[in-house]
């Protein structure tokens, strides 16, 4: 690459357009994935405090998930279910699972009992000490949960790309950089998918803030 | 034929299991780029950390660290070391040093955050009494800190391996061998057995490090300190 | 500090009726509370007390129905809990507990209003009624009532607690160990601010304790239980001390039972001795008690010390003889005033 600048700025510029899409393709194949395995998780993870005894399997189900890695899971989907959105969203559905189910059974199960009887003795129903009580103080964890889901997926969204052109949202321009040893595709496609997983870091941090404003005023005690 | 068959006929076939695209070469390069990477961060954020946790200053610095670690996609990372690590070296900068680099990047906040978090996390009224009882600073970090962080620290190179072993594999796209190499041929060549071959090799290794090093802590961890520790 | 007198302040009256408590099925096995029976009128205070695993907890729990009793009826106004809806009968209920229970995720103000806000208050009567109780708790509300539970020290919160628990102006409170755990000094301070509180407010209280000195001082009524979970006996505090009903209930009251019983007489009720000079002696107002007065007495060692009325003016002297009889006086029988 002697000789060459290392940003052409030009062709920056001239696919503006193409880039934003990609942006775009990645935050959907990203937030379709999170908000789904959300919504399963919450389930998995009710069910896994109704029934305590299926929580170790279901956390050793998880954790064997997570060690293959998503390099391998993405083309063995493909052998399963086609080259499709498919198969690129039940691995990261699969891998929200690992992150979110232990976080939210821990949230809940950090509420302390002592604020439980409380609520039970004071005359809350079962349902409004969930929706009141519970859930407010189970949100930290929750959403801790989230942030890790949230980030590792658009990191996989960029693993992605191996399965083809028209995937990967913007782990197409690294590896097709990659292929044409140009370094301003891999630059714009790198740092791009780190500045979303970033940003969406912050986003979760300020959601956490802005859920529990109770936790900023500790150690302002008198 | 059916992919359980391909696979288990891939894998069998001994002609795989010679060469430097045999299976055994394939582990080899996997495992050493995986303990090099893994050796060389735990020497910088071991160490790091320990002091960090010891000291109480800068633990700033463990905070954002932990942090950064979720948001690099690895994938992201490798991609962009490519270009600077081959005008360096055009050979190994091509095949070897984006995905050691990365690596290195990968394993260090685990290793980095649990080591302050073990050695932050002991009982401070342990480390009075043991400055009190005369040990100097050495001593009490060596001899009362580390032993009783010990259970964190493990899990953290723990997950530090796991994670190294399980994201090596995207180094093969990006020139390197190791067991990633068999998924990109397998796709490449729509060898399915090759394909499915790596993904069991890969899993199997993935776990088998997991099982090692949860042994390995077993019998490192004192008896005395055996609770349930979480992750 | 003032607090509006309480307009249509309520209080039921409270009865067990053979109530037991069985957890395991077999026949012959005791429960956990075993055919308590006893009766608290309204407006006192009655204390449940005894050595851990005596079923006092349990047999308080019954009656907010967070545990359901196995047998026995328990009365509220004639009225058994069990016919009515537990979350409607939990509402008129004020419930404190030892580690207070305060949401964390909810201002004090919003904590001291949860009931009233559960039956559907308006947000200004809330809000009135948070402030009305912060003060009479002692915590003012400008200060207090936008803090959050994780900025108070442990007395601040079970103050909190108390204030939350009469918020809707309940008919009856349960207390399990409301303030077991906080320090003596503050715990004294809090023993002493509810006996203030109940003078005005004179409300029906359940309270357990483990503590023996704590339920003489705070009951009106103690209910005595063993481990077996029965009722060793019931009556007010100076009838369990005069007249213990068996060697476990002397036992658990101690040994000092006597002079325990000194500590519910003030000088006050005691008849003095003509006095010709005050000199040197150590002055005793009314309100002290006579084991205060016994010990001070005693560590002056002088031959009596000078009891005052209210505004400090002489009225004769207090000796120890004087106090021994009273006290001899009492256990043969003698009824107190």
């Amino acid at each position: 690459m002697s000789g060459e600048p290392l940003v052409r700025w030009d062709w920056l510029f001239a696919h503006l357009g193409p880039i934003a899409d990609r942006v775009g393709q990645h935050i959907y194949l990203a937030g379709l994935a999170v908000g789904i395995g959300f919504a399963i998780s919450f389930v998995l993870a009710a069910i896994s405090i109704r029934r305590r005894r299926l929580f170790p399997a279901i956390s050793v189900l998880a954790t064997g998930v997570y060690t293959i890695p998503s390099f391998a899971v993405f083309p063995v989907l493909v052998v399963v279910t086609g080259l499709s959105t498919l198969s690129v969203e039940i691995p990261l559905v699969l891998y929200t699972l690992v992150l979110f189910v232990p976080n939210i059974v821990a949230g809940f199960d950090a509420v302390p009992a002592d604020v439980l009887e409380a609520a039970d003795g004071l005359g809350y129903t079962s349902s409004q000490r969930w929706w009141q009580v519970e859930l407010p103080l189970a949100v930290p964890l929750v959403v801790a949960g989230l942030r890790l889901a949230t980030v590792s997926t658009i990191g996989l969204v960029t693993v992605s790309a191996i399965l083809g052109d028209s995937f990967g949202g913007l782990g197409y321009y690294i590896l097709d950089g990659y292929h044409r040893t140009f370094t301003t595709e891999i630059l714009v496609g790198g740092l791009l998918s780190i500045a979303l997983a970033a940003l969406a870091d912050f986003g979760c941090v300020l959601l956490q803030r802005l859920l529990t404003p109770w936790a900023a005023a500790r150690n302002v005690a008198r | 034929m059916d992919i359980l068959t391909a696979t288990a006929q891939w894998l069998t076939d001994p002609a795989h299991w010679q060469g430097t695209n045999g299976i055994p070469w394939r582990l080899l390069e996997h495992v050493a780029l995986s303990g090099v990477s893994l050796i060389l961060s735990g020497c910088v954020a071991m160490p790091l950390g320990l002091w960090i946790g010891h000291t109480g200053r800068f633990s700033w610095l463990v905070v954002s660290s932990a942090n950064a670690w979720r948001a690099l996609p690895s994938f992201a990372v490798i991609g962009l070391l490519v270009p600077f690590t081959t005008s360096i070296d055009r050979n190994l900068g091509f095949t070897l040093y984006p995905t050691v680099i990365a690596m290195i990047v990968l394993a260090g906040p685990p290793i980095l955050v649990n080591s302050y978090q073990g050695v932050a996390g002991v009982d401070r009224d342990l480390v009075e009494a043991a400055r009190g009882m005369g040990m100097r600073e050495r001593q009490v970090l060596f001899g009362v800190e580390m032993p009783i962080a010990l259970p964190v620290l493990a899990t953290g190179v723990r997950s530090a391996a796991v994670q190294v072993i399980a994201t090596a594999t995207l180094g093969a796209e990006f020139g390197f061998g190791g067991l990633g190499r068999y998924l990109v041929l397998g796709e490449a060549n729509q060898d399915n057995g090759e394909l499915f071959g790596g993904v069991v090799l890969v899993a199997a290794l993935a776990l088998t490090t997991l099982a090692l090093f949860t042994l390995l802590e077993r019998r490192v961890v004192s008896s005395g300190l055996r609770t349930r520790t979480a992750n | 500090m003032t607090a509006p007198a309480q307009a249509g302040t309520r209080a039921a009256s409270l009865e067990f009726r053979d109530v037991t408590k069985r957890y395991s099925a077999g026949p012959g096995t005791p429960g956990a509370v075993n055919d308590l029976s006893f009766e608290v009128p309204a407006g006192s205070i009655c204390v449940l007390v005894g050595p851990s695993g005596c079923g006092k907890t349990t047999s308080l729990k019954m009656v907010n129905r967070l545990i359901e009793p196995s047998s026995g009826q328990i009365l509220l106004d004639g009225v058994d809990v069990q016919t009515e809806d537990v979350t409607a009968l939990r509402r008129r209920i004020g419930y404190v507990i030892q580690q207070v229970g305060l949401f964390p995720h909810l201002t004090i103000g919003r904590n001291v209003a949860v009931v009233p806000s559960l039956v559907g208050w308006s947000n200004q009567r809330q809000r009135a009624r948070t402030d009305e109780l912060l003060s009479m708790v002692g915590l003012d509300p400008d200060r207090y009532g936008d803090r959050y539970p994780s900025q108070l020290s442990g007395g601040e919160r079970q103050r909190v607690g108390v204030a939350r628990a009469l918020a809707a102006d309940p008919l009856l409170m349960l207390m399990d160990e409301p303030f077991a755990a906080v320090d003596p000094i503050v715990r004294a301070r809090l023993q002493d601010e509810f006996l203030r509180l109940q003078r005005e407010l004179a409300k029906t209280i359940v309270f357990v304790t483990h503590d023996i000195d704590e339920a003489i001082k705070m009951g009106d009524l103690i209910v005595v239980m063993t481990e077996g979970g029965r009722l060793a006996q019931f009556g007010p505090p100076d009838e369990i001390l005069a007249h213990p009903a068996s060697p476990f209930v002397a036992q658990f009251v101690g040994q000092d039972r006597g002079l325990k019983r000194l500590s519910l007489r003030t000088v006050a009720d005691l008849g003095v001795e003509p006095l010709a000079q005050p000199g040197d002696l150590p002055v005793l107002p009314p309100a002290t008690t006579l084991r205060d007065a016994l010990s001070i007495l005693l560590a002056a060692d002088t031959r009596g010390g000078l009891a005052v009325d209210e505004a400090g003016r002489p009225r004769g002297l207090v000796t120890v003889d004087a106090i021994a009889s009273a006290l001899a006086a009492d256990l043969a029988g003698a009824a107190l005033t």
